[in-house]
């Protein structure tokens, strides 16, 4: 070998520490070069004490430094302890300023003029290194800085933040403890940040200890201040110290002048590698970040692949055995890339995903390998997750009265959507008509995917909307017949409150609820009185069509909903065109012309629905309510609850608003889409097949979801520690009574971390939920929207 | 027109939970209220039925049958106590166990009462009989304030929580503090003693009765009431305070009112579980004299 080292790692971050560690084990002559006078800047420049996050949670790990969550602190100690324990080979203040060469000869030429050589390169230099920097004028000036390590270093600043990302939040909430911060927002909401630190930057906003300029852009730094263009004009915002969290891009000067070249001009464009991370070059590797992976585990991860590669070894990657294992487990024979080329072949669905999308979205799904005859899922199963037919054929029940009528579909397909869409229970059940494979992808995994490749969502889309208009309008029709109406449907998203449609407007367009659920009002007496409730499932508008009548009553999204607009014109055309789907559609519209006799609630009752509404019941999938009217107060419930669940009850009976003689206490609503579900790190929170919203053993004790819940039925509490048996505290007065932990004793011996506790609907008691079951009055009732206009009825003042 | 869909064919009628949604007292279409009294017509008509050699009284068969359905009535309805509090326990809603308890509770006082045979005395048995008596009327009384209070209780809240109601009360007293600097110094102490003594509970009795004589506010608000007119800023002050204080009268008055409904709801506890572990106590006495004396 002619090199100095068969292996030059630059930048010791994450992968290049993790490289240089694996290597140093294996006796690899190495070298790690990093440009700053310490290991790991990116991680070192993060802020104080900030909680570092370890996910893909199921990912293993597979580095010779070890990684879990934790503060700053801690996993820069462990790192630079693991490096030195493997005698890692480090040239601090090493700034590479060019590479040269290829596979078995490549010359390092350092700033200070130095040359090393090496026979392989691995590039691990991130793009932290390249921060994107303000480019208007006075941006130069000293007291605009793009870093925060310490937020305690100032106090008493008048300091604005430019950037609304996650580091551009975690800064200004840090500084706004002890100075007044500005923050500048291009948008009116948060979309760049978690939605954790948008509800804390928005709650800190509205508690005024943090200033927004909302619509706004800065245009001129000026000494001492900020000039910005709003809505409403210019404005000039004085300030100590501007901090720009603006990204990052890749080094892109630099990496071209290794010789690598980009695949598009954008600039957040990152160079193409191989499976085995090599670029184009021979010899020159890259990992991490600058390869397009920002999270610490996969550097990690990488990081020591690479090395593997490098030695010739063909090793599987980290995820390998996990996937093995879901094989194995659905006794499908088959090895895990024969799997990926599979998914990518025959479902089009995925189709557009790169492998690396696949082996994620693959931790995150199961397979199954059912028989003809066996149940996939039933009708009225609350299971949210996608399936797709690998091979085999499918039949889905489309009458519940009658088994046998089945629509099939076959390899290639996939179903579930409704459930995935809608968030509630499944319509139909399902029945494997020949033996087959499935794949089944978590709800979690698949909102994160529709949300980050468009191409599946739009395909997604498409096949949905076609579902479920045959479902609920046509069943009878063909595709062929419907695919006009299919073609022009649109998908419309509407935030609560939102109008879908106006009373006395000569509009015709019918909506298909797909998501959420609405209020139907009426004027009465030149006020507005809610008539009645629709969740998703049911759809509106039709009356007008095809009657050409005026909107008779006003339509308006009680939550977050999101309906398929049905262009009319084609609409009646269909219609005209062929009698038997007229015929079918004006038989569904009588009975449900009479069924809104049934189900319309009178005047009085409108303002109960109206309050049940505010308090979110419009989402719920299952909510505690209570008939004050037979509520003894006896605190029970509370009780029950705290008896069930490790002494902490779950519900508040006293607190949440009353309306006539019904309360709604502070207790899980159980959600559709649920909150407190959107940004669980750990993936810790998950719903059970009968409907319930339970957090597990994994919770870390974030509070995110606390923060995410606009019902604040989340606490975060240390659990207890164990009570003596009822007969004990009954006859012997031995420790606290039922529901009753509150000493001190009882709080102090209460040990481990917080963790987030919520309603979980006695999930695993038999006999259903302990604050109704212990109602002695009958006061407490659990309702669930279908049962909702029966109970208003009942109770109503 | 838009109109409500009835469930399209696929759509989910979610398997219905128990919401049935009704008192403890018509429970199940009164089904133990109809046991109830299909075992008071039992017994009265055996009652009748029988002719034992001498008087009716405890110790004929009839009576022997009656004692032991009684007394293991008794033993049933006291282990209600327990069963209230084993949540985790599957036996059925609390609500259906409440209903039974009192229908079945209340049906005890006729099958004990003809186990007597209509023979009382000075003794313990008689005792243990009165005893019972007792028991079962306060758990009427308890039954009576259960659905005579809570509506009241509601409509007095008027929405806002006891918490809501002593934060309110708190920031009235820190107003009329306020409005009182410059006023003369007999009328701060009146107002004073109002906002530094503001008594809400008090001892059980008094909230039962909800009779607060010594009232600070009220007596505050008799005091500047009389004040009567003044002139300029003090009139404008004095007027305000009057306000204030009225506010907080009327809070203190439902807060006191809200108070009172829970001691009524509690208060027949008090006779009702004592006096069944006295009656236990008898029972287990009678039982005991009866196979070793009779």
């Amino acid at each position: 070998m002619a090199s100095e080292y068969a292996i030059a790692i630059i930048g010791s971050g994450p992968a290049g520490m993790s490289a240089a560690a694996h290597a140093a084990k294996l006796g690899v002559p190495h070298v790690l070069l990093e440009r700053a006078s310490h290991l790991n800047d990116t991680i070192f420049k993060y802020q104080k004490r900030k909680h570092v996050m370890a996910t893909p949670d199921v990912l293993p790990l597979r580095s010779d430094l070890g990684f879990k969550a934790g503060q700053r602190e801690e996993i820069i100690d462990g790192w630079t302890k693991g490096v030195e324990s493997h005698g890692v080979k480090v040239r601090l203040n090493a700034e590479v300023a060019s590479i040269k060469g290829e596979r078995g000869n490549f010359q390092i030429t350092l700033a200070g003029g130095d040359t090393l050589t090496a026979d392989h390169v691995v590039l691990a230099i991130g793009v932290q290194g390249n921060l994107r920097k303000l480019t208007i004028p006075g941006a130069e000036l000293p007291f605009v800085q793009y870093q925060l390590d310490d937020p305690d270093e100032y106090q008493g600043e008048e300091i604005i933040v430019i950037g609304t990302g996650d580091a551009g939040l975690e800064n200004a909430l840090a500084l706004a403890v002890n100075n007044a911060v500005t923050v500048i927002n291009r948008v009116a909401d948060y979309p760049y940040a978690k939605p954790a630190n948008a509800a804390l930057i928005q709650a800190a906003i509205k508690k005024g200890d943090i200033t927004a300029f909302v619509n706004s852009e800065p245009k001129a730094v000026e000494p001492g201040a900020l000039v910005l263009s709003t809505a409403d004009g210019e404005a000039r915002v004085k300030t100590n110290r501007i901090i720009a969290r603006i990204g990052a891009l890749p080094p892109r000067k630099f990496v071209e002048s290794c010789g690598i070249k980009f695949p598009s001009d954008s600039p957040t464009a990152y160079p193409q590698v191989s499976e085995t991370y090599e670029s184009m070059v021979p010899g020159l590797y890259i990992v991490g970040a600058l390869a397009g992976y920002p999270l610490i585990k996969h550097c990690l991860n990488q990081g020591y692949e690479v090395v593997e590669y490098i030695l010739g070894n063909k090793i599987p990657p980290a995820d390998e055995p996990l996937l093995q294992a879901k094989l194995d487990k659905a006794n499908v024979k088959a090895t895990v890339p024969e799997l990926i080329t599979a998914i990518r072949e025959r479902l089009p669905l995925f189709a557009s995903l790169t492998t690396l999308q696949v082996r994620e979205f693959l931790l995150g799904s199961e397979l199954h390998q059912p028989r003809a005859g066996d149940v996939v899922f039933r009708r009225n199963d609350y299971t949210n997750s996608l399936y797709s037919i690998l091979e085999g054929e499918i039949g889905i029940q489309v009458d519940p009265a009658n088994p046998n009528q089945m629509v099939t579909i076959g390899a290639g397909q996939f179903f579930g959507e409704m459930g995935l869409i809608s968030g509630r229970r499944r319509t139909a059940t399902t029945v494997a008509t020949r033996p087959s494979v499935l794949l089944e992808v978590d709800r979690n995994t698949m909102v994160r995917l529709v949300r980050s490749v468009p191409d599946v969502k739009a395909a997604l889309d498409r096949e949905a909307v076609s579902r479920q208009i045959r479902t609920y309008l046509a069943p009878t029709a063909t595709d062929a017949i419907l695919a006009d109406v299919v073609r022009t449907a649109k998908v419309v998203e509407f935030k609560p409150n939102d109008v879908l449609i106006e009373e006395g407007a000569q509009d015709d367009a019918v909506f298909l609820l797909r998501k959420g659920s609405v209020t139907v009002s009426r004027r009465i007496g030149g006020k507005d009185v809610i008539i009645g409730y629709l969740p998703a499932g049911n759809y509106v508008g039709e009356m007008a069509m095809l009657m050409n009548a005026r909107r008779a009553a006003t339509v308006r999204a009680a939550v977050a909903t999101e309906a398929i607009k049905i262009d009319s014109a084609t609409f009646r055309t269909l219609v005209t065109e062929f009698p038997e789907v007229r015929r079918d559609v004006e038989k569904r519209l009588e009975s449900r012309l009479i069924d809104l006799r049934r189900q319309e609630v009178g005047q009085q009752d409108g303002g109960l629905l109206e309050f049940l509404m505010r308090q979110g019941l419009g989402e719920a999938t299952d909510v505690l309510l209570i008939d004050e009217a037979l509520c003894v107060r006896c605190d029970n419930c509370e009780k029950a609850c705290a008896e069930t669940h490790h002494g902490i009850s779950r519900l508040n009976r006293e607190a949440g608003p009353t309306y006539g003689s019904m309360h709604v206490p502070t207790s899980c609503r159980h959600c559709e889409h649920p909150h407190c579900m959107k940004d669980c790190p750990p993936d810790a929170i998950h719903r059970a097949t009968s409907g319930e919203v339970f957090i597990d053993d994994k919770c870390i004790g974030c509070g995110n979801c606390e923060r995410n819940c606009p019902y604040g039925v989340i606490q975060l509490a240390a659990m207890p520690a164990e009570k003596p048996s009822l007969l004990s505290w009954l006859f012997l007065g031995q420790g606290p009574g039922p529901g009753e932990d509150r000493s001190p004793e009882g709080v102090a011996k209460r040990t481990g971390g917080k963790h987030a506790v919520k309603c979980d609907m006695c999930k695993g008691i038999d006999g259903g939920a302990a604050c109704v079951r212990a109602c002695p009055t009958g006061a407490a009732i659990r309702v669930n929207p279908e049962r909702f206009v029966s109970v208003i009825r009942q109770v109503a003042p | 027109m838009v109109h409500a869909a009835s469930k399209p064919p696929g759509e989910a009628s979610a398997p219905a939970p128990d919401t049935q949604h009704q008192s403890f007292l018509v429970y199940d279409r009164l089904l133990y209220l109809k046991i109830a009294v299909a075992a008071t017509i039992v017994a009265i008509v055996l009652y009748l039925a029988h002719r034992p050699d001498g008087t009716p009284y405890g110790g004929t068969w009839l009576g022997y049958g009656l004692g032991t359905v009684g007394a293991l009535l008794i033993l049933w309805l006291m282990w209600f106590g327990y069963r209230k509090r084993s949540y985790t326990a599957n036996q059925g809603k609390l609500e259906a166990w409440l209903s039974a308890h009192v229908y079945l509770g209340l049906s005890l006082l006729v099958i004990a009462t003809l186990h007597t045979g209509f023979h009382f005395g000075w003794n313990i048995h008689t005792l243990a009989y009165a005893l019972m008596c007792v028991v079962i009327l306060s758990g009427a009384c308890g039954v009576f304030f259960y659905v005579y209070c809570p509506p009241l209780m509601t409509q007095n809240r008027r929405g806002a929580t006891m918490t809501q109601m002593m934060t309110r009360i708190a920031a009235l007293n820190d107003e009329i503090t306020s409005k009182a600097m410059g006023l003369d110094n007999a009328t701060v102490a009146i107002l004073r003693r109002s906002t530094e003594t503001t008594i809400v509970g008090g001892s059980f009795w008094q909230q039962l009765a909800g009779h607060y004589p010594d009232c600070t506010t009220a007596a505050a608000l008799k005091a500047m009431t009389k004040i009567g007119t003044a002139d300029g800023a003090r009139a404008d002050a004095l007027r305000q305070i009057r306000m204030l204080l009225d506010e907080k009268a009327q809070l203190l008055g439902r807060a006191r009112r809200d108070l009172g409904y829970k001691a009524m709801m509690d208060a027949w506890l008090y006779v009702h579980v004592p006096l069944s572990f006295g009656l236990l106590a008898a029972l287990f006495a009678h039982v005991l004299s009866v196979f070793i004396f009779w």
